[in-house]
């Protein structure tokens, strides 16, 4: 029997993500020994220092260029970047999930497992205290994503993937009106997400197929085997492809892109409205963090072969997007149409080669992730006695009625329009400059040509907050309590500052836009 | 005083009015309003001192200023003005405080915030100067875009019949021009070396079809801006419904920076482009001027019926700026001013007119000068300056871009002038029908017709009145500023004048 060596780990290195998974823990351990009325503020107080405390460390080790735990996690200037990004957004969506003055009991469900539409779930529905498992739930996610992002590896890529999924599934469902959407959006997401899993772990079997037979190098998953392969291995290019190809769709699912995106808006609409945001925000970093680390690492020998395919996606993708956020009536379905569009903005980054395209990217997925995390948090407010007002109508005339928050909210559409001196113009810029840099101009007029046609719809939703009459049924805005203010304008803030002076996140972005190989 | 920073403090200034505005108390609109007009004269004598420590023989671009903004991508907040922007940002100086007197009661009837609307006029001023003044392609395409946000406000909250699909309209017009030129202001930033500094990048060699493309990205967003004809169907729905002063504005002002930007960007920086393109736009310029005067003559809609015939002379100013001579040139130029004096003024008069009967249309009016001689006067002389009768400011801009493409191309000369035709059908059968004749019976049950132009009225009409006059006599202080401008844009795409075939008179006229 061959000795096993255990191998060696760096643990400041891998504080951010012990931090998260041990609070987790923790925070089960909560749930059984601490009077119920006290959950809330002990889980919320918990998640929040756990974060700050792995922001902390990720802030320590910003030098680190390692790989670590034998060739499975690399820290390095892209992960803690990204894992700097996650924890940030994080703590924003924490804000809001913890947050119980805009609907009594906060906006989870009290118990699940109570039939949808029964007297029951109406009862509960009126204002008892929300399930407070959701904190340890969050945590396990954003742990997963830190690992996520650090993932040198495909097996613990995969197992990050599950980890900060299932949560997530769970989470959809835990919305605490409207349940039967709530489920339905959990059981679809949940599916879908299994076969995208199952797609991922045969591209991982495939690939590793592909790696075996070098001579002098051992068959294996971690990417700097695959990039040997890439160039050296005698096995067929067709498992090469077909691997790649399958991996892709697993990760191509967790960013939204076309055509892997119709989860996105029946899952946007159902979950939980703080959900929504956290994963528009997070989900969507992790997955293009791990996006960038394969295909900038791992396959980085085959970018001839996959930048056709991905570009075409790409324009599929904001094709996608922005023509079907014309048509949408609801709030909810329309942000997540937005956001699939932004993955094929995203994914434009993605394709540029070099520093560039990497650093523009982060800098993307920072400056989009504050301002739809801003974005949900205003239409977590705009309710009325059936719980958020999300369908387009009601918001006619919300100008007049609250001006200060459809303010805010039209800065936000703004921005995700593209107009400057808001984030949403600076990180356009930031990844189409290095796209038509790298030769992919037709990439470049797509972008452009969907950003027009997306235009319309956040227009169409200024026009009715300011330029149509309020109506008998539109709602009031609730005014929020702290911890929703506080994420709000954070958000906001961000994507005014990102737009106005981009040159320090710009500077941050460019330092770390550099993979240890 | 040359050194003093005055184009960054003519930017701010206004935004700064804008904010101490937009926080007065919503119901003391009479100070905001105050406030409001107090500013804008203030950035008015800034200006006019601007201008006064402009050497028009020194160099090219003066008052230059320049402040790292994004080391990363080569942004700079980077100021300069030259000739051509001296007078457009001294129109906009002269035309913000007048459309705000003007402007005095238009926001009360909207129910909407009084304070606001004077605030957003006052932002709009900001991001006028700033687009003018900048000389980094980055800077500019920000002001650019961010013009639009104030106006569709202005037209969207606070304009009349069918504002909501006029502000929309507006809005997506110039954001989709706004995007092409986003393509090509990426793609000039890399051909150019990853710099956005005006100078910098006029000196950079760009391969022909590279340069093609770029400048077709540029010159879509001016041409949609203007507008010039295809384009220009949002410009008479804007016009329509915006308030009179915005719409002064908007036609005064804001579509100036279309015709601004081709000659400050798509000539000078792509040179080969523009000639090869040159024939197109005359075409295009020359189609507007017949096109758009045709409509004219048949609108029933005052507004609409100014917005129009701001296109055709938009089709007159495309025609000066390529036919590449300094004398067009110049004509070009100076008729930017002098369109933004002479409409301004018609619009400002027409939503006089308008406030008073409560109609835009021309059937409600008839006669009206029985009841309103002095405004009436005053319209038929803002016609007057808009046909370019002989005397007023418009007609030596008009006779230079004539004589100045006479020289070079016979046919578009000899077109244009049928739009002067035109223009005397359009204005004289407009104040015909409006304030001549017989006096419509239902104009005397209207009350708001039997009171003739106020004292704040007068004090909006005079000065532009006396400027269409004096310019109209003496247009050399202007000439002297923008001549070499023009003759240096000139330079930068290679073209030199035909030699005078008749000794030096034809030059004379221009100086």
């Amino acid at each position: 029997m061959t000795e096993l060596k255990l191998p060696s780990l760096d643990y400041a290195a891998l504080a951010p993500i012990l931090i998260m998974l041990g609070v987790a823990l923790l925070g089960v351990l909560v749930e059984a020994f601490v009077p119920r009325r006290l959950r809330h503020v002990v889980q919320l107080t918990l998640a929040l220092l756990a974060v700050l405390a792995a922001l902390t460390m990720v802030v320590l080790n910003a030098d680190d260029r390692i790989i670590t735990a034998g060739q499975a996690l690399a820290v390095d200037g892209p992960t803690l970047f990204l894992q700097g990004a996650i924890l940030v957004l994080a703590a924003m969506a924490l804000l809001l999930i913890g947050d119980r003055s805009v609907e009594r009991g906060g906006a989870f469900v009290a118990q699940a497992a109570v039939t949808a539409e029964s007297a029951d779930d109406r009862r509960q529905a009126e204002g008892r205290n929300g399930l407070t498992e959701i904190y340890p739930l969050t945590t396990f996610a954003i742990g997963g994503m830190l690992i996520f992002v650090a993932a040198n590896d495909l097996l613990t890529m995969f197992i990050a993937l599950e980890v900060f999924s299932l949560p997530l599934y769970l989470l959809c469902a835990l919305a605490r009106r409207r349940r039967l959407l709530s489920q339905e959006a959990a059981m679809k997401y949940f599916l879908l997400g299994a076969y995208a899993s199952a797609f991922f772990l045969f591209g991982v079997a495939l690939i590793y197929g592909f790696t075996a037979g070098i001579p002098g190098r051992v068959a294996g998953v971690d990417f700097a085997t695959i990039n040997a392969a890439v160039t050296e291995s005698p096995a067929s290019r067709v498992l090469l492809f077909a691997g790649m190809g399958l991996l892709a769709i697993g990760l191509l699912f967790k960013a939204a892109a076309a055509p892997f995106h119709v989860w996105t808006p029946d899952v946007y609409q159902g979950a939980p409205t703080p959900i929504t945001g956290f994963m528009a925000a997070c989900t969507k970093v992790a997955a293009f963090g791990a996006l960038l680390r394969v295909f900038h690492v791992a396959f980085a020998g085959a970018a001839w072969d996959f930048t056709p395919v991905l570009g075409v996606v790409a324009v599929l993708t904001m094709l996608v997007g922005a023509v079907l956020a014309v048509t949408q009536t609801d709030i909810k379905r329309l942000l997540a149409y937005s956001s699939i569009a932004n993955a094929g903005y995203l994914l434009v980054g993605v394709l540029s080669p070099g520093s560039e395209g990497l650093s523009g990217t982060m800098f993307y997925l920072v400056a989009y992730g504050f301002s739809v995390l801003a974005a949900f948090a205003v239409v977590t407010l705009v309710r009325d006695d059936d719980g958020e007002a999300t369908h387009l109508s009601r918001w006619a005339g919300l100008g007049r009625r609250s001006p200060f928050f459809a303010g805010l909210f039209t800065f936000i559409l703004l921005a995700f329009a593209g107009i400057p001196l808001t984030s949403g113009f600076t990180s356009k810029f930031a990844v189409f400059g290095p796209a038509l840099d790298g030769g992919h101009a037709w990439l470049v007029i797509a972008g452009v040509l969907t950003s027009m046609v997306l235009a319309f719809p956040y227009l169409r939703v200024v026009v009715m907050m300011w330029l149509s009459e309020p109506g008998e049924s539109t709602p009031t805005v609730t005014v929020p309590g702290g911890l929703t203010s506080a994420a709000l304008m954070i958000g906001v803030l961000a994507t005014l500052v990102l737009g106005i002076a981009p040159a320090p996140l710009l500077d941050l972005a460019t330092g770390a836009a550099d993979f240890v190989r | 005083m040359s050194n003093f920073p005055f184009l960054s403090v003519l930017t701010v200034a206004p935004l700064v009015g804008a904010l101490v505005v937009a926080f007065l108390p919503r119901h003391r609109p009479e100070l905001a309003k105050q406030v409001a007009f107090a500013w804008s004269l203030l950035v008015l004598v800034l200006s006019v001192v601007m201008w006064v420590s402009f050497n028009a023989g020194g160099d090219r671009f003066q008052f230059r200023e320049s402040y790292t903004w994004i080391p990363n991508w080569g942004v700079s907040f980077t100021f300069a003005a030259d000739g051509i922007a001296l007078v457009m940002l001294m129109l906009i100086a002269v035309l913000v405080p007048l459309v705000i007197l003007a402007s005095w009661h238009d926001a009360e009837s909207s129910k909407r915030s009084v304070p606001v609307y004077f605030a957003l006029l006052l932002v709009l001023e900001c991001t006028m100067i700033g687009v003018f003044a900048a000389a980094d392609v980055f800077l500019f395409y920000v002001f650019f875009e961010v013009m639009l946000v104030p106006m569709y406000f202005l037209i969207g909250s606070y304009g009349g019949h069918q504002r909501q699909y006029a502000a929309v309209k507006f809005f997506l017009y110039s954001l989709v021009g706004g995007l092409f030129m986003l393509a090509a202001v990426i793609g000039l930033w890399v051909v150019g070396g990853k710099t956005f500094d005006w100078q910098a990048l006029s000196q950079v060699d760009i391969s022909t079809g590279t340069e093609r493309w770029l400048f077709l990205g540029f010159f879509l967003a001016f041409a949609i801006k203007a507008p010039f004809f295809p384009f220009h169907t949002w410009l008479p729905d804007a016009g329509g419904a915006a308030p009179a002063g915005a719409a002064a504005l908007l036609v005064g002002v804001l579509d100036k920076v279309g015709t601004f930007g081709i000659l400050r960007y798509c000539l000078p920086l792509f040179p080969e482009a523009s000639k090869w393109f040159a024939p197109w736009a005359l075409a295009l310029g020359v189609i507007g001027i017949v096109y758009a005067a045709l409509l004219a003559v048949g609108q029933n809609d005052l507004k609409r019926l100014v917005s129009y015939t701001s296109i055709a002379h938009f089709g007159f100013i495309g025609v000066g700026i390529f036919a590449f001579t300094t004398q067009a040139g110049t004509g070009a130029v100076l008729y930017m001013l002098n369109h933004g004096l002479a409409t301004g003024l018609l619009f400002l008069v027409v939503g006089m007119l308008i406030a008073r009967r409560g109609s835009a249309l021309i059937s409600d009016f008839g006669g009206a000068g029985k009841l309103v001689p002095v405004l009436a006067g005053v319209l038929f002389f803002a016609g007057l300056a808009s046909l370019a009768l002989p005397g007023t400011a418009p007609f030596i801009s008009e006779f230079l871009v004539l004589i100045g493409t006479f020289t070079v191309n016979k046919p578009v000369a000899v077109i244009a002038t049928l739009g002067i035709i035109l223009a005397a059908a359009y204005v004289l059968w407009m104040v015909q029908r409006t304030t001549q004749g017989t006096l419509n019976p239902a104009l005397t049950e209207v009350d708001g017709m039997r009171k003739d132009l106020n004292l704040r009225e007068k004090f909006v009409v005079a000065p532009l009145i006396a400027l269409i006059v004096l310019l109209g006599f003496y247009p050399k202080p202007v000439t002297d500023v923008i001549n070499p401008a023009v003759q240096a844009t000139m330079d930068d795409i290679g073209r030199t004048d035909p030699a005078p075939s008749v000794g030096g008179t034809v030059q004379e006229a221009g100086r």
